[in-house]
Protein backbone atom coordinates (compact mmCIF):
# COMPACT_ATOMS: atom_id res chain seq x y z
CA UNK A 1 0.00 0.00 0.00
CA UNK A 2 0.98 3.28 -0.82
CA UNK A 3 0.56 5.75 1.99
CA UNK A 4 3.15 8.62 0.96
CA UNK A 5 1.82 12.32 2.19
CA UNK A 6 0.85 14.56 -0.96
CA UNK A 7 2.53 17.61 -0.50
CA UNK A 8 3.66 18.61 -4.21
CA UNK A 9 0.86 21.16 -6.13
CA UNK A 10 0.58 20.24 -9.63
CA UNK A 11 1.08 23.21 -11.18
CA UNK A 12 4.83 23.77 -10.20
CA UNK A 13 5.65 19.82 -9.95
CA UNK A 14 4.74 18.74 -13.44
CA UNK A 15 6.70 21.46 -15.24
CA UNK A 16 9.73 20.85 -13.15
CA UNK A 17 9.69 17.09 -13.46
CA UNK A 18 9.14 17.35 -17.31
CA UNK A 19 11.95 20.26 -17.50
CA UNK A 20 12.46 20.97 -21.78
CA UNK A 21 9.17 20.02 -22.99
CA UNK A 22 10.71 20.05 -26.54
CA UNK A 23 12.97 16.83 -25.74
CA UNK A 24 9.76 15.00 -26.05
CA UNK A 25 6.27 14.01 -28.36
CA UNK A 26 4.28 14.19 -25.49
CA UNK A 27 0.41 12.72 -25.25
CA UNK A 28 -1.80 13.77 -22.38
CA UNK A 29 -4.72 12.26 -21.39
CA UNK A 30 -7.99 14.23 -20.62
CA UNK A 31 -8.75 16.85 -18.06
CA UNK A 32 -6.26 17.29 -15.79
CA UNK A 33 -3.78 16.00 -17.53
CA UNK A 34 -4.51 18.08 -20.59
CA UNK A 35 -4.76 21.13 -18.69
CA UNK A 36 -1.33 20.37 -17.19
CA UNK A 37 0.37 19.76 -20.07
CA UNK A 38 -1.73 22.13 -22.87
CA UNK A 39 -0.33 25.30 -19.97
CA UNK A 40 3.08 23.88 -20.33
CA UNK A 41 3.59 23.70 -24.05
CA UNK A 42 0.81 25.72 -25.27
CA UNK A 43 -0.41 23.14 -27.89
CA UNK A 44 3.32 23.69 -29.70
CA UNK A 45 3.05 20.83 -32.47
CA UNK A 46 5.02 18.47 -30.29
CA UNK A 47 1.36 17.84 -27.94
CA UNK A 48 -1.23 16.08 -28.58
CA UNK A 49 -3.90 16.11 -26.06
CA UNK A 50 -7.02 14.10 -25.52
CA UNK A 51 -9.97 15.42 -24.49
CA UNK A 52 -12.55 12.34 -23.90
CA UNK A 53 -12.08 8.57 -25.21
CA UNK A 54 -11.38 8.03 -20.89
CA UNK A 55 -8.05 5.65 -21.11
CA UNK A 56 -7.13 5.98 -24.35
CA UNK A 57 -4.19 7.74 -23.66
CA UNK A 58 -1.65 5.55 -22.78
CA UNK A 59 -2.31 3.29 -25.87
CA UNK A 60 -1.84 6.70 -28.29
CA UNK A 61 1.41 7.12 -26.42
CA UNK A 62 2.30 3.47 -26.90
CA UNK A 63 1.69 3.19 -30.96
CA UNK A 64 3.34 6.62 -31.22
CA UNK A 65 6.46 5.08 -29.24
CA UNK A 66 6.88 1.73 -31.85
CA UNK A 67 6.35 4.21 -34.98
CA UNK A 68 8.80 6.24 -34.01
CA UNK A 69 11.42 4.43 -31.88
CA UNK A 70 13.81 7.02 -32.53
CA UNK A 71 12.19 9.88 -30.64
CA UNK A 72 11.07 9.68 -27.06
CA UNK A 73 7.39 9.59 -26.63
CA UNK A 74 6.53 11.06 -22.81
CA UNK A 75 2.48 10.26 -21.87
CA UNK A 76 1.08 12.37 -19.16
CA UNK A 77 -1.98 11.36 -17.29
CA UNK A 78 -3.96 10.93 -14.18
CA UNK A 79 -5.06 8.21 -11.62
CA UNK A 80 -8.49 8.29 -12.49
CA UNK A 81 -7.77 7.59 -16.67
CA UNK A 82 -4.78 5.11 -15.98
CA UNK A 83 -7.56 3.38 -13.43
CA UNK A 84 -9.51 2.76 -16.02
CA UNK A 85 -7.01 1.69 -18.90
CA UNK A 86 -4.69 -1.11 -16.48
CA UNK A 87 -4.70 -3.45 -19.16
CA UNK A 88 -2.74 -0.88 -21.39
CA UNK A 89 -0.30 -1.18 -18.49
CA UNK A 90 0.68 -5.14 -19.24
CA UNK A 91 0.35 -4.47 -23.30
CA UNK A 92 3.01 -1.66 -22.78
CA UNK A 93 5.02 -4.58 -20.58
CA UNK A 94 4.50 -7.04 -23.47
CA UNK A 95 5.65 -4.56 -25.63
CA UNK A 96 8.66 -2.97 -24.11
CA UNK A 97 9.34 0.37 -26.24
CA UNK A 98 12.27 1.25 -25.06
CA UNK A 99 11.65 5.17 -25.79
CA UNK A 100 8.15 5.65 -23.81
CA UNK A 101 7.97 7.14 -20.59
CA UNK A 102 5.10 7.69 -18.83
CA UNK A 103 4.21 10.02 -15.46
CA UNK A 104 1.21 9.31 -13.88
CA UNK A 105 -0.45 12.47 -11.96
CA UNK A 106 -1.91 10.76 -9.27
CA UNK A 107 -4.30 13.78 -6.98
CA UNK A 108 -6.24 10.44 -5.75
CA UNK A 109 -9.51 12.22 -7.16
CA UNK A 110 -11.57 12.72 -10.17
CA UNK A 111 -10.80 16.72 -9.91
CA UNK A 112 -12.85 17.06 -13.44
CA UNK A 113 -16.41 15.53 -11.41
CA UNK A 114 -16.20 17.26 -8.40
CA UNK A 115 -13.05 15.48 -6.26
CA UNK A 116 -14.22 11.84 -6.25
CA UNK A 117 -12.31 9.67 -4.71
CA UNK A 118 -10.51 7.38 -7.00
CA UNK A 119 -9.02 3.85 -5.80
CA UNK A 120 -5.92 5.47 -5.39
CA UNK A 121 -7.19 6.76 -2.15
CA UNK A 122 -7.73 3.18 -1.20
CA UNK A 123 -3.82 2.74 -1.10
CA UNK A 124 -4.36 0.76 -4.64
CA UNK A 125 -0.52 1.58 -5.58
CA UNK A 126 -0.07 2.33 -9.77
CA UNK A 127 3.63 2.40 -9.30
CA UNK A 128 3.30 -1.68 -8.23
CA UNK A 129 1.02 -1.93 -10.80
CA UNK A 130 3.21 -0.57 -13.51
CA UNK A 131 6.04 -2.64 -11.95
CA UNK A 132 3.66 -6.03 -12.24
CA UNK A 133 2.79 -5.16 -15.89
CA UNK A 134 6.74 -5.87 -16.75
CA UNK A 135 7.91 -1.75 -16.45
CA UNK A 136 10.97 -1.99 -14.53
CA UNK A 137 11.62 1.05 -14.02
CA UNK A 138 9.98 3.17 -11.79
CA UNK A 139 9.97 6.34 -9.22
CA UNK A 140 7.27 7.27 -6.87
CA UNK A 141 7.66 11.29 -6.60
CA UNK A 142 6.52 12.81 -2.90
CA UNK A 143 9.13 15.95 -2.99
CA UNK A 144 11.01 18.51 -5.39
CA UNK A 145 14.28 16.54 -4.08
CA UNK A 146 13.14 13.09 -6.12
CA UNK A 147 12.81 15.70 -9.43
CA UNK A 148 16.15 15.96 -10.83
CA UNK A 149 16.59 12.21 -10.53
CA UNK A 150 12.87 11.58 -12.27
CA UNK A 151 13.35 14.13 -14.97
CA UNK A 152 16.60 12.24 -16.53
CA UNK A 153 15.01 9.05 -16.05
CA UNK A 154 12.18 10.14 -18.61
CA UNK A 155 14.72 11.04 -20.63
CA UNK A 156 16.55 7.36 -20.69
CA UNK A 157 16.68 5.43 -23.52
CA UNK A 158 16.40 1.65 -22.24
CA UNK A 159 12.74 0.74 -21.78
CA UNK A 160 10.05 2.12 -20.73
CA UNK A 161 9.49 4.07 -17.48
CA UNK A 162 6.82 4.74 -15.71
CA UNK A 163 6.89 7.25 -12.59
CA UNK A 164 4.20 8.35 -10.29
CA UNK A 165 3.88 11.90 -9.45
CA UNK A 166 1.78 11.85 -6.14
CA UNK A 167 0.15 15.59 -6.05
CA UNK A 168 -2.53 17.09 -3.49
CA UNK A 169 -5.90 18.01 -4.70
CA UNK A 170 -5.38 21.25 -5.93
CA UNK A 171 -7.14 22.15 -9.37
CA UNK A 172 -5.06 22.37 -12.61
CA UNK A 173 -3.70 25.21 -14.02
CA UNK A 174 -6.44 26.99 -16.08
CA UNK A 175 -5.91 26.59 -19.63
CA UNK A 176 -8.35 27.28 -22.72
CA UNK A 177 -7.00 24.67 -25.44
CA UNK A 178 -7.89 23.64 -28.68
CA UNK A 179 -11.03 20.80 -28.64
CA UNK A 180 -10.58 20.30 -32.41
CA UNK A 181 -8.41 17.01 -32.21
CA UNK A 182 -8.40 17.02 -36.49
CA UNK A 183 -6.44 20.48 -36.25
CA UNK A 184 -3.91 19.21 -33.47
CA UNK A 185 -3.47 16.01 -35.23
CA UNK A 186 -2.57 17.23 -38.07
CA UNK A 187 0.05 20.01 -36.72
CA UNK A 188 1.81 17.36 -35.16
CA UNK A 189 2.03 15.17 -38.08
CA UNK A 190 3.66 18.53 -39.92
CA UNK A 191 5.73 19.05 -37.53
CA UNK A 192 6.89 15.66 -37.15
CA UNK A 193 7.10 14.17 -40.67
CA UNK A 194 6.26 17.32 -42.48
CA UNK A 195 3.11 16.25 -43.88
CA UNK A 196 -0.28 16.32 -43.16
CA UNK B 1 -12.94 -22.76 -35.57
CA UNK B 2 -13.77 -26.23 -37.39
CA UNK B 3 -11.78 -24.59 -41.14
CA UNK B 4 -9.34 -22.64 -39.56
CA UNK B 5 -6.89 -24.73 -41.10
CA UNK B 6 -7.07 -23.48 -44.49
CA UNK B 7 -8.03 -19.83 -44.35
CA UNK B 8 -7.05 -18.73 -47.85
CA UNK B 9 -8.74 -15.85 -48.04
CA UNK B 10 -6.95 -14.64 -44.92
CA UNK B 11 -3.43 -14.84 -47.06
CA UNK B 12 -5.34 -12.66 -49.41
CA UNK B 13 -6.00 -9.94 -46.97
CA UNK B 14 -2.66 -9.88 -45.45
CA UNK B 15 -0.88 -9.67 -48.51
CA UNK B 16 -2.90 -6.99 -49.40
CA UNK B 17 -2.28 -5.44 -45.99
CA UNK B 18 1.25 -5.61 -46.13
CA UNK B 19 1.16 -4.15 -49.90
CA UNK B 20 -0.96 -1.52 -48.43
CA UNK B 21 2.03 -0.37 -46.35
CA UNK B 22 -0.03 -1.91 -43.06
CA UNK B 23 2.93 -2.59 -40.63
CA UNK B 24 1.34 -2.36 -37.34
CA UNK B 25 -1.17 -5.48 -36.30
CA UNK B 26 -2.97 -5.54 -33.10
CA UNK B 27 -5.46 -7.68 -31.77
CA UNK B 28 -7.28 -9.56 -29.74
CA UNK B 29 -7.44 -13.70 -30.64
CA UNK B 30 -10.42 -15.48 -33.08
CA UNK B 31 -9.89 -18.62 -33.97
CA UNK B 32 -11.38 -16.61 -37.67
CA UNK B 33 -7.91 -14.34 -37.26
CA UNK B 34 -5.77 -17.66 -36.76
CA UNK B 35 -4.11 -17.35 -39.98
CA UNK B 36 -3.77 -13.22 -39.88
CA UNK B 37 -2.26 -13.07 -35.96
CA UNK B 38 0.65 -15.92 -37.02
CA UNK B 39 1.59 -14.40 -39.78
CA UNK B 40 1.66 -10.95 -38.73
CA UNK B 41 4.01 -12.65 -35.58
CA UNK B 42 6.02 -14.50 -38.56
CA UNK B 43 6.72 -11.12 -40.75
CA UNK B 44 10.39 -9.32 -39.33
CA UNK B 45 8.67 -6.07 -40.48
CA UNK B 46 5.78 -6.05 -38.53
CA UNK B 47 4.98 -4.84 -35.09
CA UNK B 48 2.27 -7.16 -33.67
CA UNK B 49 0.82 -6.14 -30.59
CA UNK B 50 -1.38 -8.54 -28.32
CA UNK B 51 -4.21 -6.63 -26.43
CA UNK B 52 -5.81 -6.56 -23.12
CA UNK B 53 -9.20 -5.53 -24.90
CA UNK B 54 -10.44 -4.25 -28.12
CA UNK B 55 -10.47 -0.61 -27.49
CA UNK B 56 -6.42 -0.52 -26.80
CA UNK B 57 -6.31 -1.21 -30.38
CA UNK B 58 -8.25 1.78 -31.51
CA UNK B 59 -6.44 4.15 -29.36
CA UNK B 60 -2.97 2.57 -30.79
CA UNK B 61 -4.11 3.02 -34.60
CA UNK B 62 -4.41 7.03 -33.49
CA UNK B 63 -0.70 6.92 -31.92
CA UNK B 64 0.41 4.95 -34.96
CA UNK B 65 -0.99 8.06 -37.57
CA UNK B 66 0.27 10.16 -35.53
CA UNK B 67 3.94 8.86 -35.84
CA UNK B 68 3.05 8.53 -39.94
CA UNK B 69 2.25 4.59 -39.97
CA UNK B 70 -0.77 2.46 -40.81
CA UNK B 71 -2.12 -0.17 -38.32
CA UNK B 72 -4.75 -2.76 -38.59
CA UNK B 73 -7.34 -3.73 -35.76
CA UNK B 74 -8.48 -7.50 -35.64
CA UNK B 75 -11.47 -8.57 -33.43
CA UNK B 76 -14.18 -10.68 -33.10
CA UNK B 77 -17.78 -9.37 -33.48
CA UNK B 78 -18.00 -9.44 -29.46
CA UNK B 79 -14.87 -6.88 -29.43
CA UNK B 80 -16.50 -4.13 -31.30
CA UNK B 81 -18.77 -3.40 -28.14
CA UNK B 82 -15.42 -2.94 -26.29
CA UNK B 83 -14.32 0.00 -28.59
CA UNK B 84 -17.02 2.07 -28.96
CA UNK B 85 -16.69 4.91 -26.77
CA UNK B 86 -12.69 4.48 -28.01
CA UNK B 87 -14.02 5.41 -31.66
CA UNK B 88 -14.89 9.03 -30.68
CA UNK B 89 -11.35 9.65 -30.62
CA UNK B 90 -10.63 8.22 -34.40
CA UNK B 91 -13.82 10.30 -35.42
CA UNK B 92 -13.10 13.58 -33.34
CA UNK B 93 -9.74 13.32 -34.80
CA UNK B 94 -10.67 11.92 -38.44
CA UNK B 95 -7.96 9.52 -37.90
CA UNK B 96 -8.00 6.65 -40.41
CA UNK B 97 -8.78 3.51 -38.94
CA UNK B 98 -9.31 -0.14 -39.99
CA UNK B 99 -10.49 -2.83 -38.25
CA UNK B 100 -11.32 -6.57 -39.57
CA UNK B 101 -14.30 -8.07 -37.65
CA UNK B 102 -14.80 -11.98 -37.44
CA UNK B 103 -18.49 -12.30 -37.20
CA UNK B 104 -19.82 -14.45 -34.54
CA UNK B 105 -23.79 -15.36 -33.67
CA UNK B 106 -24.97 -15.30 -37.26
CA UNK B 107 -25.08 -18.07 -39.50
CA UNK B 108 -24.52 -21.50 -37.59
CA UNK B 109 -23.99 -20.23 -34.19
CA UNK B 110 -24.11 -22.60 -31.39
CA UNK B 111 -23.10 -19.84 -28.62
CA UNK B 112 -26.05 -17.79 -27.61
CA UNK B 113 -23.72 -15.41 -25.69
CA UNK B 114 -22.57 -14.12 -28.88
CA UNK B 115 -25.97 -13.35 -30.68
CA UNK B 116 -26.23 -9.57 -28.77
CA UNK B 117 -22.92 -8.42 -30.75
CA UNK B 118 -22.99 -9.90 -33.54
CA UNK B 119 -26.74 -8.47 -34.49
CA UNK B 120 -25.48 -5.05 -32.92
CA UNK B 121 -21.98 -4.68 -34.67
CA UNK B 122 -22.92 -2.74 -37.94
CA UNK B 123 -25.05 -0.74 -36.28
CA UNK B 124 -23.27 0.43 -33.28
CA UNK B 125 -20.07 0.95 -35.54
CA UNK B 126 -22.26 2.86 -37.69
CA UNK B 127 -23.54 5.42 -35.21
CA UNK B 128 -20.15 6.36 -33.61
CA UNK B 129 -19.22 7.17 -37.42
CA UNK B 130 -17.16 3.83 -38.93
CA UNK B 131 -18.27 2.16 -42.02
CA UNK B 132 -19.05 -1.05 -42.72
CA UNK B 133 -18.00 -3.41 -45.48
CA UNK B 134 -19.03 -6.99 -45.77
CA UNK B 135 -17.54 -10.26 -47.03
CA UNK B 136 -19.68 -13.06 -46.95
CA UNK B 137 -17.82 -15.12 -49.48
CA UNK B 138 -14.43 -16.24 -49.89
CA UNK B 139 -14.58 -15.18 -53.29
CA UNK B 140 -15.22 -11.24 -52.78
CA UNK B 141 -13.06 -11.30 -49.99
CA UNK B 142 -10.11 -9.67 -52.11
CA UNK B 143 -12.56 -7.03 -53.76
CA UNK B 144 -13.81 -5.81 -50.32
CA UNK B 145 -10.54 -5.85 -48.35
CA UNK B 146 -8.83 -3.86 -50.91
CA UNK B 147 -11.91 -1.62 -51.24
CA UNK B 148 -11.48 -1.07 -47.43
CA UNK B 149 -8.04 -0.46 -47.68
CA UNK B 150 -8.76 2.54 -49.99
CA UNK B 151 -11.52 3.92 -47.74
CA UNK B 152 -9.32 3.66 -44.49
CA UNK B 153 -5.44 4.51 -45.76
CA UNK B 154 -6.84 6.57 -49.27
CA UNK B 155 -9.54 8.98 -48.01
CA UNK B 156 -8.80 8.42 -44.27
CA UNK B 157 -12.21 7.30 -42.91
CA UNK B 158 -12.79 5.13 -40.15
CA UNK B 159 -14.19 1.92 -41.91
CA UNK B 160 -14.61 -2.16 -40.61
CA UNK B 161 -14.10 -4.76 -42.67
CA UNK B 162 -17.08 -7.89 -41.60
CA UNK B 163 -16.11 -11.17 -42.50
CA UNK B 164 -18.90 -13.17 -42.09
CA UNK B 165 -19.65 -16.21 -40.02
CA UNK B 166 -20.60 -18.20 -42.89
CA UNK B 167 -17.27 -17.14 -44.22
CA UNK B 168 -15.31 -18.43 -41.03
CA UNK B 169 -17.13 -21.29 -40.30
CA UNK B 170 -18.89 -21.41 -37.09
CA UNK B 171 -17.14 -22.98 -33.91
CA UNK B 172 -18.65 -26.55 -32.96
CA UNK B 173 -19.73 -26.71 -29.64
Amino acid sequence: MNTAPRLLDRSRAVPLLIGKHEDFLIVAGLAGAAKDIGNLTKESPNTFLLGGAMGGAAMVAAGLAITQPDKRVLLVTGDGELLMALGSLATIGAVQPKNLAIVCVDNECYGETGDQPTHTSFGIDLKATAEACGIKTTRLVTSEAEMAEASALLRQSNGPVFVLLKVTGAPPPQYSRNWQASETKTAFRKALLGKR
Amino acid sequence: MSNTSGQPWAEEIYDRLRKAKVDTFCYVPDGGHKRLIVRCNEDPEVKAVPLTTEQEGVALAAGVHLGGSRSVLLMQSSGVGNCINMLSLIDIGRFPFLGIVTMRGEFGEGNPWQLNMGRAVQATLEAVGVHCLRAETAEEVAEVTQAAITMAFGAEMAVCLLLSQRLIGAKAF
